[in-house]
């Protein structure tokens, strides 16, 4: 029988600690919507995500509540519309009439985001892939809810350089179009390298072709509880005591997110697929994954020692979350995004925090460069630069990595961006002023690595 | 069985349990065990309920709960037990 302390602590962990389970996301694949007329396709994508995700709120809601634990966000992430618009698609605007169907699908739902405006070309783009990544950043500024990825690569097929060049210049327009909002088109389009199919966590969130029809994914979150566990019982103990400790939290907060997981699939009769075991921080006092690694011994995030920290937290929440559930995917570990993260904010502020240190945290953790401002007028060969850098990191080590940086127009180093919500605050970081023109200019791909001899 | 745990915490006074239990056997709640400690001047109970007997759904138990700890200046919480089952047991 359960005791009276286990119940205090599961309560101290969700009313003060900011323990929830981040995300309940539903994938929706919408391969069997293709039509060559796209008035058909709008419609038969619309209607299937009502029928499979009508619900996805309510159940959402009910669970969380049952449970007595937040379920914060109710999304939907659908198969990647490059493919899903190849047949019906000819110009820009036929794809952005599509963001403008998943946007208005996502509103009539009640869910906060829909991601899946994606394109997967790691070795190459097909031109309906081509015209999807070119109608990204007027779909982004022509909806609220949409949420963009590209993967230009992996450790199978190296790395699509025309892509990431590509890229480079979408994310400066992305920038422009959504000017007058501090450029949020940018905070809502992700590059990847090595994206998993499964990812519940926007906005790089998309329902891969190696998914089934439909399935249910969940990220937990819950860094304020590893925060407290470490200054209350591992001030000044040794590392054993510290991964020991890291562990079994992690443990204890994934087990909520199996549980909710299951219950919201078995609800929505749809098979469970994930558990997203990640550490996402938010703008919230408490809720830092910064503070952690100041907990550990940092007296900021980016002073030496911090991939070390990195590397030890994220390990141990993989060794203590994989025990706790079935199935475990996604991105799991720890994010270290800039905005959402006041730890983060304070760091840069302090000057402790450079995108190059932030740069070799990803080589640990477990996606990348995330929403970090930079000034409005870097060039878009060097936010390639920055892109082919990360993924590079990505396919070496074969891991996922990304790239959110969001090139604020009018800003300049030591301004601060604010985008509101979830999405923070952040102050403009600089960039390297030399520049890579020269190489982004070369044509072709960067070839997979060699899978052996590794040094 | 539908097993819910309901956790009281507040400041202590006089006939709190008395009126979580007599509302619990009105509407057929069997209360399986009771427990209680004071952590840091706050009085924490933590009753385990049967709840499979009672004509009330879920939700209206624990709005009514809600309400009566409000009239005794304490906060109620109702949570399906899994959730505390899955946490601490392997």
């Amino acid at each position: 029988m359960i005791n009276l302390s286990e119940v205090i602590e599961t309560n101290r962990m969700i009313l003060e600690e900011n323990l929830d389970v981040r995300t309940v996301t539903m994938g929706i694949s919408l391969l069997d919507c293709a039509d060559s007329s796209l008035e058909k396709t709008c419609l038969n994508i619309e209607k299937k995500i009502t029928r499979l995700a009508g619900n996805l709120v309510k159940v959402g809601d009910d669970v969380g509540r049952e449970f007595g634990v937040p379920v914060v966000n109710k999304r939907i992430s659908v198969t990647p519309i490059a493919l899903v618009g190849a047949t019906c698609c000819r110009k820009k605007s036929d794809f952005v009439r599509i963001a403008k169907t998943l946007d208005r699908t996502a509103r009539k739902l009640g869910v906060n985001f829909i991601g899946g405006y994606s394109a997967i070309v790691s070795k190459g783009m097909t031109s309906a892939d081509e015209l999807l990544i070119r109608s990204i950043p007027e779909a982004l500024a022509k909806t609220e809810r949409l949420c963009s990825s590209v993967n230009v690569g992996s450790t199978k097929t190296g790395i699509d350089m025309d892509a990431v060049r590509l890229m480079g210049e979408t994310i400066k327009e992305a920038a422009y179009l959504t000017r007058e909002r501090d450029s949020i088109g940018c905070a809502k389009l992700v590059v990847f390298c090595n994206a998993p199919d499964d990812n519940p966590f926007m906005a790089g969130a998309f329902h891969g072709v190696t998914e089934g029809d439909a399935v249910v994914h969940v990220g937990v979150s819950g860094p304020g509880v590893v925060h407290r566990v470490l200054a209350s019982s591992c001030r000044g103990a040794d590392f054993e005591t510290l991964c020991e400790t890291i562990k079994r939290t992690a443990f204890k907060i994934t087990r909520v997110g199996q549980l909710v997981a299951q219950e919201a699939a078995a609800r929505l009769s749809v098979p469970f697929g994930i558990i997203d075991l990640s550490l996402a921080p938010t703008p919230a006092v408490g809720d830092s994954v910064a503070d952690i690694l100041k907990e550990i011994g940092l007296e900021h995030p980016g002073a030496p020692g911090t991939t070390a920290a990195l590397a030890l937290l994220n390990d141990q929440i993989k060794k203590g979350g994989v025990m706790a559930s079935s199935y475990v995917g996604g991105l799991s570990g720890a994010f270290i995004p800039v905005s959402e993260d006041q730890g983060m904010i304070d760091a840069v502020n302090a000057g402790a925090l450079t995108i190059e240190k932030l740069e070799a945290m990803t080589c640990v953790c477990s996606v990348g460069l995330d929403m970090i401002a930079i000034p409005g007028d870097t060039p878009a060969t060097s936010i390639a630069g920055i892109i082919a850098d990360e993924a590079a990191i990505g396919m070496v080590n074969q891991k996922t990595t990304a790239v959110r940086v969001i090139p604020v127009v009018g800003k300049k180093v030591g301004d601060t961006v604010e985008f509101g919500g979830l999405l923070g605050y952040a102050p403009v970081m600089k960039v390297s002023a030399f520049s890579c023109e020269n190489m982004i200019a070369r044509t072709g791909r960067i070839p997979a690595p060699v899978h052996s001899f590794k040094n | 069985m539908n097993k819910i745990i309901i956790t009281v915490v507040g400041v202590d006074a006089v006939g709190i349990i008395a009126s979580v239990s007599s509302y619990l056997a009105k509407n057929k709640v069997n209360i399986l065990d009771i427990s209680q400690t004071v952590v840091s001047g706050y009085f924490n109970m933590m009753m385990v309920v049967d709840g499979s007997s009672s004509a009330k759904t879920f939700d209206k138990l624990c709005a009514d709960l809600s309400r009566i700890g409000s009239d005794k200046g304490v906060e109620i919480r109702c949570q399906k037990s899994e959730i505390f089952e899955k946490m601490h047991r392997v």
